[in-house]
């Protein structure tokens, strides 16, 4: 379709299923934010905003049996890989029909029936995790894979080489995918690293690692099926660093003094939502019907979680104390 | 002692641990061990030699120096179906993998909602007396204790050493195994054809009127030794093994206290903050009344382990030191 997918080539309704992942991600993400300052939802909300491409592309390039660990930016992710949406926004205001049953909030969303495991809040501490997941998958001869989300932060944690490296000496099935936003919190990547290249530093260990635009939905999807075909077929795991950028703050504390406002506004020219629109509406593959179409599908659909939400009863004080330790079957 | 004890195989609480994961790896295809040397270095301590033989390099992992790594791999291959055992060599090591440990081993059940139960088990070797200085010589197994979603175990007995491990396996929750490494060497008779033992309660190993001795791990065989010695003076003393340090035995605890009315606690551990002052706690709150002398302790000098001998026995505690504390507690009038 462009330069930057080369060799695919999209069509109305791929184009349009592309289109309509993004943009529901997007609009339930623009109204949390707007229930943040309603005071609905609390804690630390971190939106995906602008990386939308990155979960869209992988996410759609997984099987039911592959398992998913996400970071605490993991709206995008769980709706991708099918947590409901209603489910989702209950987390966010911590009622009991949450994803979590409320317990883990915006940072911590885990769906084990579609092996969504999370949600980890602690930079890097998926990686690990993962990891082990892949073994797992190895170890009892099954056909799932692992992938693994995180920022560019997380390249400067000792789990993160200690991960990749555990993964490509025993050839685990696990596809690590770095969201390099540039910024880890308000520290940009070249305040934090002596070498830039994260690509360069998982290629290090043994493992084909790929740098992809994480703007553009077809490179990212292109470049996941590529790997996970790869990782499925018995090679070992690989790496994806997706480039891309934090349009909105960090959090919703964030007064963003480290970074220029031209500077996003530059990126915010370069967004996944933008530039696929407009390419598609060149291509002739959609229409700006088509685009109101879907946003309203989107609101529709985010008005109904909202409403879940609203209408979902606490957990019980009474169970405070659940679950620290599983219940063993009687 | 019963008649299958007789018969049973004179064995050390090392072989005791080594039949443990013999047993867990022969019964459960989903159990398997990694940890770094536990393969063809047959483990730092020995206790996994010639299991790479018998279980083969699927089974018997060794891992790169990477404890964050493999323990958050434990993590995840638990979360993934299968029972793994995850050996650390020294509990100082440990402090290495404690964001795995402490940020999602302990917490992904509770934070899910009950959708993802870690039944993970570590082991590690705790505890000084082998001349190994400040960075292999610890007892941190009680600062463990304070995490809600842990269990805490410290074998003192060679049939505990041997059995607790397929009741951690057994367990949907995070075990950690504490092995003292001063009882590696200990020579016994396993009681075999023996129910499978449990990790939730404590044990009374020698029963008494006058004193209770709290103990576990590697400061049992003291305390044993200490209630043998004021035996000969006429004070019975009754020495309860802890076992289990999360969640601690309250009941039998209590019990213990009702009936003697003095307690000592002897801990390898530090005094500060450490699980001795949470079990003298605990006995305030539950039977304060109960109590004819304040509640004492003996513990390890707050004190980073020392490597001469001299000053590691001196900083650790002795049988000496409990014979003396427990004189002193009985001797008080009521």
């Amino acid at each position: 379709m462009t330069a930057s997918s080369p060799g695919v080539t999209l069509d109305r309704e791929h184009a349009l299923t592309l289109l309509r992942q993004m943009l529901r991600i997007r609009q339930f993400e623009d109204r949390c934010a707007q229930l943040y300052t309603e005071l609905k939802i609390r804690g630390f909300l971190h939106l995906y905003n602008g990386e939308e491409a990155i979960a869209v592309g992988v996410l759609g390039s997984l099987e039911p049996q592959d398992a998913v660990v996400a970071t605490y930016r993991e709206h995008g992710h769980a709706l991708m890989r099918g947590v409901p949406m209603n489910a989702l926004m209950a987390e966010m205001f911590g009622k009991h029909t949450g994803s979590s049953g409320g317990r883990g909030g915006s940072m911590h969303v885990f769906d084990v029936a579609r092996r969504f495991y999370g949600g980890n809040a602690i930079v890097g501490g998926g990686l690990p995790i993962a990891t082990g997941l892949a073994l797992a998958e190895k170890l009892a001869k099954h056909t799932g894979i692992a992938a693994c989300f995180f920022g560019e932060g997380a390249v400067a944690e000792g789990e993160f080489h200690e991960s990749l490296n555990l993964a490509a000496l025993w050839r685990l099935p696990v596809l690590f995918i770095c969201e390099n936003n540039l910024y880890a919190m308000g520290t940009a990547l070249s305040r934090s690293e002596s070498v830039t290249d994260v690509r360069a530093k998982a290629a290090a260990y043994g493992m084909p690692a790929l740098a992809v635009d994480g703007m553009d939905v077809v490179a990212v999807q292109a470049a996941a099926q590529s790997a996970v075909a790869s990782i499925r077929g018995g090679n070992g795991p690989q790496f994806l660093e997706c480039r891309t950028y934090r349009l909105r703050a960090h959090s919703m504390f964030d007064a963003q003094l480290y970074r220029d406002k031209a500077e996003v506004e530059a990126w915010r020219a370069r967004g996944p939502l933008i530039t696929f629109t407009t390419r598609c509406k060149a291509a002739g593959l959609i229409s700006e019907a088509d685009f109101l179409q879907l946003q309203k599908e989107a609101d529709a659909e985010v008005d109904a979680a909202v409403a879940f939400a609203e209408s979902s009863e606490w957990e019980s004080v009474d169970e405070l104390e659940r679950w620290v330790y599983a219940e063993r079957p009687a | 002692m019963t008649a299958d004890a007789v018969t049973s195989p004179r064995m050390s609480y090392r072989e005791a641990l080594r039949e443990g994961l013999r047993d867990a790896l022969r019964s459960d295809p989903r159990v398997f061990l990694m940890g770094e040397d536990v393969g063809l270095y047959g483990g730092c301590y020995a206790v996994t030699k010639s299991l790479l033989a018998e279980f083969g390099e699927e089974r018997i992992r060794d891992t790169p120096l990477s404890e964050s790594a493999f323990v958050g791999a434990g993590i995840g291959a638990a979360l993934g179906g299968l029972r793994p055992i995850v050996e650390i060599m020294t509990v100082n090591f440990s402090l290495l993998a404690l964001d795995q440990i402490v940020n999602s081993a302990a917490t992904l059940c509770h934070m899910s909602g009950g959708q993802c139960p870690v039944p993970l088990v570590i082991r590690m070797a705790t505890g000084a007396g082998r001349q190994l200085a400040a960075q292999h010589s610890h007892s941190l197994e009680g600062w463990y204790a304070h995490i809600p979603g842990l269990r805490i175990v410290a074998p003192a007995t060679l049939d505990d050493a041997r059995g607790m491990l397929g009741a951690a396996l057994r367990c949907p929750d995070p075990v950690l195994i504490f092995e003292h490494i001063g009882l590696l060497n200990m020579e016994g008779n396993l009681t075999t054809g023996a129910v499978p033992v449990d990790i939730d309660r404590a044990a009374i190993r020698r029963a008494g009127r006058d004193i209770t001795l709290l103990t576990y791990g590697g400061s049992l065989y003291k305390c044993l030794e200490a209630a043998t010695q004021l035996a000969a003076d006429g004070i019975e003393v009754e020495v309860v093994d802890l076992r289990t340090l999360r969640p601690l035995d309250d009941a039998l605890i209590v019990d213990s206290v009702r009936r003697t009315h003095r307690v000592l606690i002897v801990d390898e551990g530090w005094r500060s903050g450490g699980i001795s002052a949470e079990l003298g706690m605990r006995i305030v709150e539950q039977a304060f009344f109960e109590l004819d002398a304040p509640i004492a302790r003996v513990c390890t000098a707050e004190v980073p382990i020392p490597y001469p001998k001299h000053l590691e026995d001196a900083a650790l505690p002795s049988v000496p030191r409990i014979v003396a504390a427990a004189r002193a507690l009985v001797s008080r009038e009521p």
